[in-house]
């Protein structure tokens, strides 16, 4: 059964999951199954960016679900690393964990109001039974100093920080275990726009240095293009366009995805350009001032 | 001594304060709008700048431990100094308001018509009940609900987010008011659908000739149907004017930065500008 | 909808049918032998195989649980010959100690229970959601501070201590309440009724505390929903916002508990009928408890345990009706 193993660090093949449909069945009758994701077969190679676009009730965070095997698939496989890891548990699943983590939307309600940061960070690690490398406390430190929070914060509980911060620390808790596969669930959607650009270039610059692969689970299209390689555009629990980033972008083959980009909201491109214009004029004038 | 005529809201110097250990906060301070008759005003800002709370102090629903002080004239009246029963009387009549998450703010006890109605029977006396559904009904059919004769007794939980928004607004229109205040009214929806309730929000205006006051976070939508702006930060106006003129030429530091830091869909940003913010390090 | 309903009755038969099984079970694995029981203090260990031969005692469990259950839908009778005495449906179990079926001691009893189950019920559903609603109103204020001071004493006072202040101020003390002695409605109806007055209020104070609180809670929720604010937004009367839009969201969890709360009660106070010695369901219980008549115990617990799962079914086939997300299916 094993295939030949591929390049691909997550394989995931013809995943499917039925939720029973709530009020229906009972003691005799079988509940009504709704198809939540619906054959969905998904690669994510090392050191990419998979994005998983689409509306609400498309699928998109239970196939991420799937993926990090938080849930169990009704049918369908996936392979992480060439390995199958569709029904891992115990010893096997904990393994796994370590190669790849959540990230998820809502920064605060995922966090435990009552843990300091150390131990927040820390406890992917101890739920593995294992030490932090060089003492909890400098581990913490640096993982705090490399997300871009101040390292002296340690002690804090996640109610001192802001949004933005506390979905800092989200993402330091899940590269305390160096994940090889990061994935970003709405990770950035709860934040105001400053502090998710800020967000996003973190993430950028952290993938650059670790070479970890994301599967970037999203409904902002302006975001996904500033992140993904790669784009799979899902409609009621089924992909129905993939491809590169910028041929889903700038030439969309299904009819879907071209609705879904043409109602995205614009600034006129005019008012765009002008405003460039005007920032290269201002740089260019306080640039001759200096050297005056 | 009543203002220039050709002004639908003209809001002086508001200020809005809540309470504290110490004393007392100002979450909107010294703030000055002005909505012309059939103008679409933006207001945008990132959370905590106050823009919620100014579109609740216009209408005088701010809560009960809100100070409230400046002027707020509505079709010359100065709506600070009106008794409550008075304001009862424009707030939902002539002033309406839509609100975020359309399914918290429909009562889930009671059918989208019976909630629909509500206002226009509490503002117009002697309404028949017949009269009140057929008021119901075209309303939603003006919001493009499909089968609005039978749909009118549902209740909410049977509704999409967008349909349910479409309900609110049906809601806000039945009195055909003189000014609209949507406040992130397409936050919660999904981007086909906020297309859709954003259309219909530009058809309103353009058949009712009403005021609209879009309050969101979301830059590009006030750049798709206001024609004002006003860029707010920590309860301060920092920019106002047209919004070509704000867009094409920000002249706060503040809003050029904010432009910056929003993502593009059709462009793609070696780094992402990011405004210096307190208490982010970068 | 139908399929709703038919679902809802159907677990509830199946619960009826589990409770009873374990019921059984616990009073047959843990129970001294019924038989010894019945033979008296002289007994021969002949007697009591005789006893046990006669009764079915001998016979395995599960074949004694299906005598029970048959005993309860077509009524069943205890050993045969001349000493066989009948008990018809729905037979509980057979009281040796007071040679009574236990169904019929407990029915004579429910009539007790349910008066002073149904008093008290008015009693603290007027007293604890007016107090409720007052509180969240004043929320904060010096009313709010003592209805909560007050309620928070009303949950701790245990019933007999309460019982015998009342008793003491209301009986001896001021003369208002004749001392209470059991009289038939029909002889003297305001007799009857002054017997009942305090046995309501002790039943009442500790329910009509909960239940401000739980009022209190619900409607100061309410007063922060979304859609109470698009009420004030349209401009209506606060004596609307307050009818219309508060008042039926946040009394609607108190229907669930008020079902749940009386199902219990018809199962008999225990406490406060015994403290005022009133024949009901409760003061059996006690009383076959102190005599160790088994077989009435396990019949008042599974009398009980039958109200509770029927209050369950109606508490949610009232909520169909007052809530519309539950009733027309999403």
């Amino acid at each position: 059964m094993s295939a030949p193993s591929s390049s691909a660090l997550l394989e995931a093949d013809h995943l499917v999951k039925e939720f029973a449909v709530a009020g229906t069945g009972g003691l005799i009758a079988r509940p009504e199954t709704f198809r939540a994701v619906d054959d969905v077969s998904l690669r994510v190679e090392a050191g990419e960016t998979v994005a998983l676009v689409g509306e609400s009730g498309s699928g998109k965070s239970t196939t991420a679900r799937l993926v990090a095997r938080l849930i169990d698939a009704t049918s369908g496989s996936v392979r992480f690393d060439g390995h199958d890891v569709t029904t891992l548990n115990g010893r096997d699943l904990h393994d796994f964990r370590s190669e790849v983590q959540v990230v998820f939307q809502d920064p605060f309600s995922s966090l435990n109001p009552r843990h300091t940061v150390e131990r927040i960070i820390t406890a992917p690690l101890r739920y593995q039974g294992r030490k932090p490398p060089g003492g909890s406390r400098a581990f913490t430190q640096n993982l705090m100093e490399r997300v871009g929070l101040d390292p002296m914060q340690w002690e804090r509980f996640p109610a001192q920080f802001s949004g933005g911060q506390a979905q800092r620390i989200g993402i330091a808790r899940a590269l305390a275990v160096a994940p090889r596969l990061v994935i970003c669930d709405e990770a950035v959607s709860a934040l105001d726009v400053s502090v998710q650009a800020q967000v996003i270039n973190l993430l950028r610059r952290l993938q650059a240095e670790e070479g970890f692969s994301y599967l970037f689970i999203a409904h902002d299209l302006a975001v996904v293009r500033q992140i993904a390689t790669r784009v799979a555009v899902m409609s009621a629990g089924r992909i129905v366009e993939e491809g590169d980033r910028d041929a889903v972008f700038d030439n969309p083959q299904h009819e879907y995805t071209r609705a879904l980009l043409s109602a995205v909201p614009r600034i006129r491109p005019e008012w765009e350009t002008a405003r460039r214009e005007r920032a290269a004029e201002r740089a260019a004038l306080a640039a001759q001032s200096i050297e005056r | 001594m009543n203002g220039p005529a050709q002004n639908l809201l003209e809001v002086s110097d508001l200020t809005v304060s809540f309470p504290t250990a110490t004393g007392h906060t100002d979450v909107v301070s010294h703030l000055d709008l002005t909505l012309e008759k059939g103008g679409a005003l933006g207001i945008v800002g990132e959370s905590g700048s106050g823009k919620s709370l100014t579109s609740l102090a216009i209408m005088g629903l701010l809560p009960g431990k809100a100070r409230r002080s400046g002027s707020i004239r509505f079709a010359g009246d100065e709506l600070t100094t009106m008794s409550e029963s008075a304001l009862r009387r424009v707030r939902g009549d002539r002033i309406a308001m839509i609100f975020q998450d359309p399914l918290s703010s429909l009562n889930p006890y009671y059918t989208v018509g019976a909630q629909i109605q509500e206002a226009y029977r509490s503002h117009r006396k002697g309404v028949s009940r017949r009269q009140a559904r057929q008021v119901s009904i075209e309303a939603m059919e003006r919001v493009h609900i499909k089968d609005a004769a039978r749909r009118v007794d549902d209740y909410p939980h049977q509704f999409s987010g967008g349909m349910r928004q479409r309900v609110m607004i049906a809601m806000a229109l039945s009195t055909e008011p003189e000014l609209l205040i949507a406040d992130e009214p397409t936050t919660a929806l999904d981007v086909t659908v906020q297309a859709q309730i954003l259309e219909l929000l530009e058809e309103i205006r353009r058949e009712t000739g009403s005021g609209l006051i879009l309050i969101t976070h979301d830059l590009a939508v006030v750049s798709e149907i206001t024609d004002h702006i006003v860029v707010m930060r920590y309860g301060e106006c920092v920019e106002r004017g047209p919004v070509e003129a704000v867009f094409s030429d920000p002249q706060h530091a503040y809003t050029r930065d904010l432009l910056d830091a929003v993502p593009r869909i059709d462009d793609d940003i070696a780094a992402l500008r990011t405004p210096g913010r307190a208490g982010e390090a970068t | 909808m139908a399929r709703y309903l038919v679902n809802r009755v159907a677990a509830m038969a199946g619960i009826l049918l589990l409770v009873c099984l374990f019921t059984y079970a616990v009073f047959f694995l843990f129970s001294p032998d019924p038989a010894v029981q019945i033979c008296g203090k002289t007994c021969t260990p002949e007697r009591i195989d005789q006893i046990r031969d006669n009764l079915g005692l001998d016979q395995p469990f599960w074949s004694q649980f299906l005598t029970f259950l048959k005993g309860i839908f077509v009524g069943r009778s205890y050993g045969d010959g001349v000493s066989a005495v009948q008990c018809s449906a729905p037979c509980l179990g057979y009281s040796f100690q007071s040679s009574q079926p236990v169904t019929d001691m407990m029915l004579q009893r429910l009539p007790v229970s349910a008066t002073v189950a149904i008093g008290a019920a008015v009693l603290w559903l007027l007293g604890g959601v007016s107090a409720g609603l007052l509180s969240a109103v004043r929320e904060g204020t010096w009313v709010d501070k003592t209805l909560t001071g007050l309620t928070l004493g009303g949950m701790s006072i245990p019933n007999y201590v309460l019982a015998l202040v009342l008793q003491y101020v209301l009986v001896v003390r001021l003369q208002w309440l004749p001392f209470p002695q059991a009289v038939p409605f029909s002889d003297d109806p305001v007799q009857w009724f002054l017997n009942f007055v305090m046995p309501w209020i002790v039943l009442a104070v500790g329910y009509a505390a909960a239940y401000t609180r739980l009022t209190r809670a619900n409607v100061i929720d309410t007063l922060q929903e979304n859609f109470l604010r698009t009420a004030r937004a349209k401009g209506l009367a606060p004596r609307l916002v307050w009818r219309r839009h508060a008042l039926r969201p946040a009394l609607t969890p108190v229907v669930t508990v008020f079902g749940m709360d009386f199902a219990g009660l018809l199962g008999g106070a225990l406490i406060t009928e015994t403290v005022f010695g009133l024949n009901g369901v409760g003061k059996l219980a006690a009383d076959s408890i102190a005599k160790n008549d088994q077989p009435v115990i396990m019949g008042v617990t599974l009398l009980a345990a039958f109200f509770v799962v029927i209050g369950n079914v109606v508490v949610d086939l009232v909520y169909t009706v007052i809530d519309p997300r539950v009733r027309v299916g999403t």
